[in-house]
C-alpha cells in the first residue's frame, strides 16, 4: 500500500533559481494560482451579463457575495462592511483551495500548515492592527473582561492573553489537520479496496460516502474560518 | 523496547482523545434535537450554530490525529 501522506508532497513543476534561491513554480503554488484564477473566472464571467433576473451562474456569484455579507452583518454589524473585501477573499481562497482539492489527481493547497498559518497570521495582524488603529492604548483592556472582581484580574489577564495568542494556532492547526486527516483517511480505505478483493465492495462504499462528507467539510471548514474572523473582528471593534 | 514498537503504541495512545470527541458530537446533536423538538421554529438559527460547534468539537478529534500522524510518520 502507498504512504497515506505521499499525496501532500511538494514537487516542483518548473525549476526556477533566484541567485541559489529556489523559487521553482511547485504543485502547490500552481494550485494557489489555478485557486485564484477560478474564484475570478467564476465571478467575473458570472457577473458579466449583470442580468436585472440573473441566471443559474449569476445566481451563484451572487449568493456567494450576499453570504459572506449576511456573516459580516450579523456577526460584526454595520461597522464590518470596511472589512468586506478582505473577509470574502479569504471565504473564496479557502473554499475553493478545498474543493479544488477534492477533484481526483490535485493537490489541496490547504492541506500544508505553512499555507494554513500564514492566512491566520494575517487575519490575525490586521485584527491586531485595526484594533490598535481604532482604540489606541485603550487596546489594553481588551485583556482585561468587564465585570470581573479585581481580585480574580491577576489570573484573568494572562488567560486572556494567552487566549489571545493562540488564536493563529488554532485557526491555521483546525483548517489544516481537517484537509489532512481526510484525505489521509480516503487513502487508507482507499489502500484496503484491491487487497480485499471481492469484499473490497465495502470499503469502496465508505470512500464514496467519505467524498460527500468531505464537500460537506470543506465548505463548513472555510465557513469556520470566515466566522471566527468575523468574531475575532466584532471583539476587536467592540472591545467586550 | 524497540522503536517501532513503541512509536505505534504511542500514536494509539494519541488517539484515546477521540473518547471525549464523540460524546461531544453526540451531546451537540442530542442538545440540537431536543431544542428543535421544544421549538420548531428556532430550527433555522439552532441549526446552524449546531453545525459551528460540531466543526470546533470535530477540530479536536483532528488534533489528536495530527500528534499520532506526527509520531507515526515524521519522528
Amino acid at each position: 500500500m502507498a504512504n497515506p501522506i505521499a499525496q501532500f508532497e511538494i514537487k516542483p513543476l518548473v525549476e526556477i533559481n533566484l541567485g541559489g534561491l529556489d523559487a521553482s513554480l511547485t504543485n502547490a503554488g500552481a494550485f494557489m494560482v489555478l485557486t485564484i484564477v477560478s474564484i475570478t473566472a467564476f465571478l467575473v464571467l458570472g457577473m458579466r451579463k449583470r442580468e436585472l433576473v440573473p441566471g443559474r451562474w449569476q445566481s451563484m456569484a451572487e449568493l456567494s457575495y450576499e453570504f459572506v455579507a449576511g456573516l459580516l452583518r450579523d456577526n460584526v454589524g454595520s461597522e464590518g462592511r470596511k472589512y468586506f473585501p478582505f473577509v470574502f477573499s479569504l471565504f473564496m481562497f479557502i473554499l475553493f483551495a478545498n474543493i479544488l482539492g477534492l477533484l481526483p489527481y490535485s493537490f489541496t493547497v490547504t492541506s500544508h500548515i505553512i499555507v494554513t498559518f500564514a492566512l491566520a497570521m494575517v487575519v490575525f495582524l490586521i485584527i491586531t492592527l485595526v484594533s490598535i488603529a481604532r482604540h489606541g492604548a485603550k487596546f489594553i483592556t481588551y485583556f482585561v473582561p468587564s465585570g470581573v472582581p479585581v481580585a480574580v484580574l491577576p489570573l484573568m489577564v494572562p488567560i486572556e492573553i494567552i487566549s489571545y495568542l493562540s488564536r493563529p494556532i488554532s485557526l491555521s492547526v483546525r483548517l489544516f489537520a481537517n484537509m489532512m486527516a481526510g484525505h489521509t483517511m480516503m487513502k487508507v480505505f482507499a489502500g484496503f479496496i484491491v487487497p480485499l478483493g471481492f469484499a473490497g465492495i465495502l470499503p469502496l462504499g465508505i470512500d464514496v460516502l467519505m467524498i460527500g462528507f468531505e464537500f460537506l467539510v470543506a465548505f463548513l471548514q472555510a465557513y469556520v474560518f470566515t466566522v471566527l474572523t468575523c468574531l475575532y473582528l466584532h471583539d476587536a471593534i467592540h472591545l467586550h | 523496547m524497540e522503536l517501532e514498537a513503541a512509536k505505534m503504541i504511542g500514536a494509539g495512545l494519541a488517539v484515546i482523545g477521540l473518547g471525549g470527541v464523540g460524546a461531544g458530537i453526540g451531546n451537540i446533536f442530542a442538545s440540537l434535537i431536543s431544542a428543535i423538538a421544544r421549538n420548531p421554529a428556532s430550527e433555522g438559527k439552532v441549526f446552524g450554530r449546531a453545525i459551528l460547534g460540531f466543526a470546533l468539537v470535530e477540530a479536536v478529534a483532528l488534533y489528536a490525529l495530527v500528534i499520532a500522524m506526527l509520531i507515526l510518520f515524521v519522528f
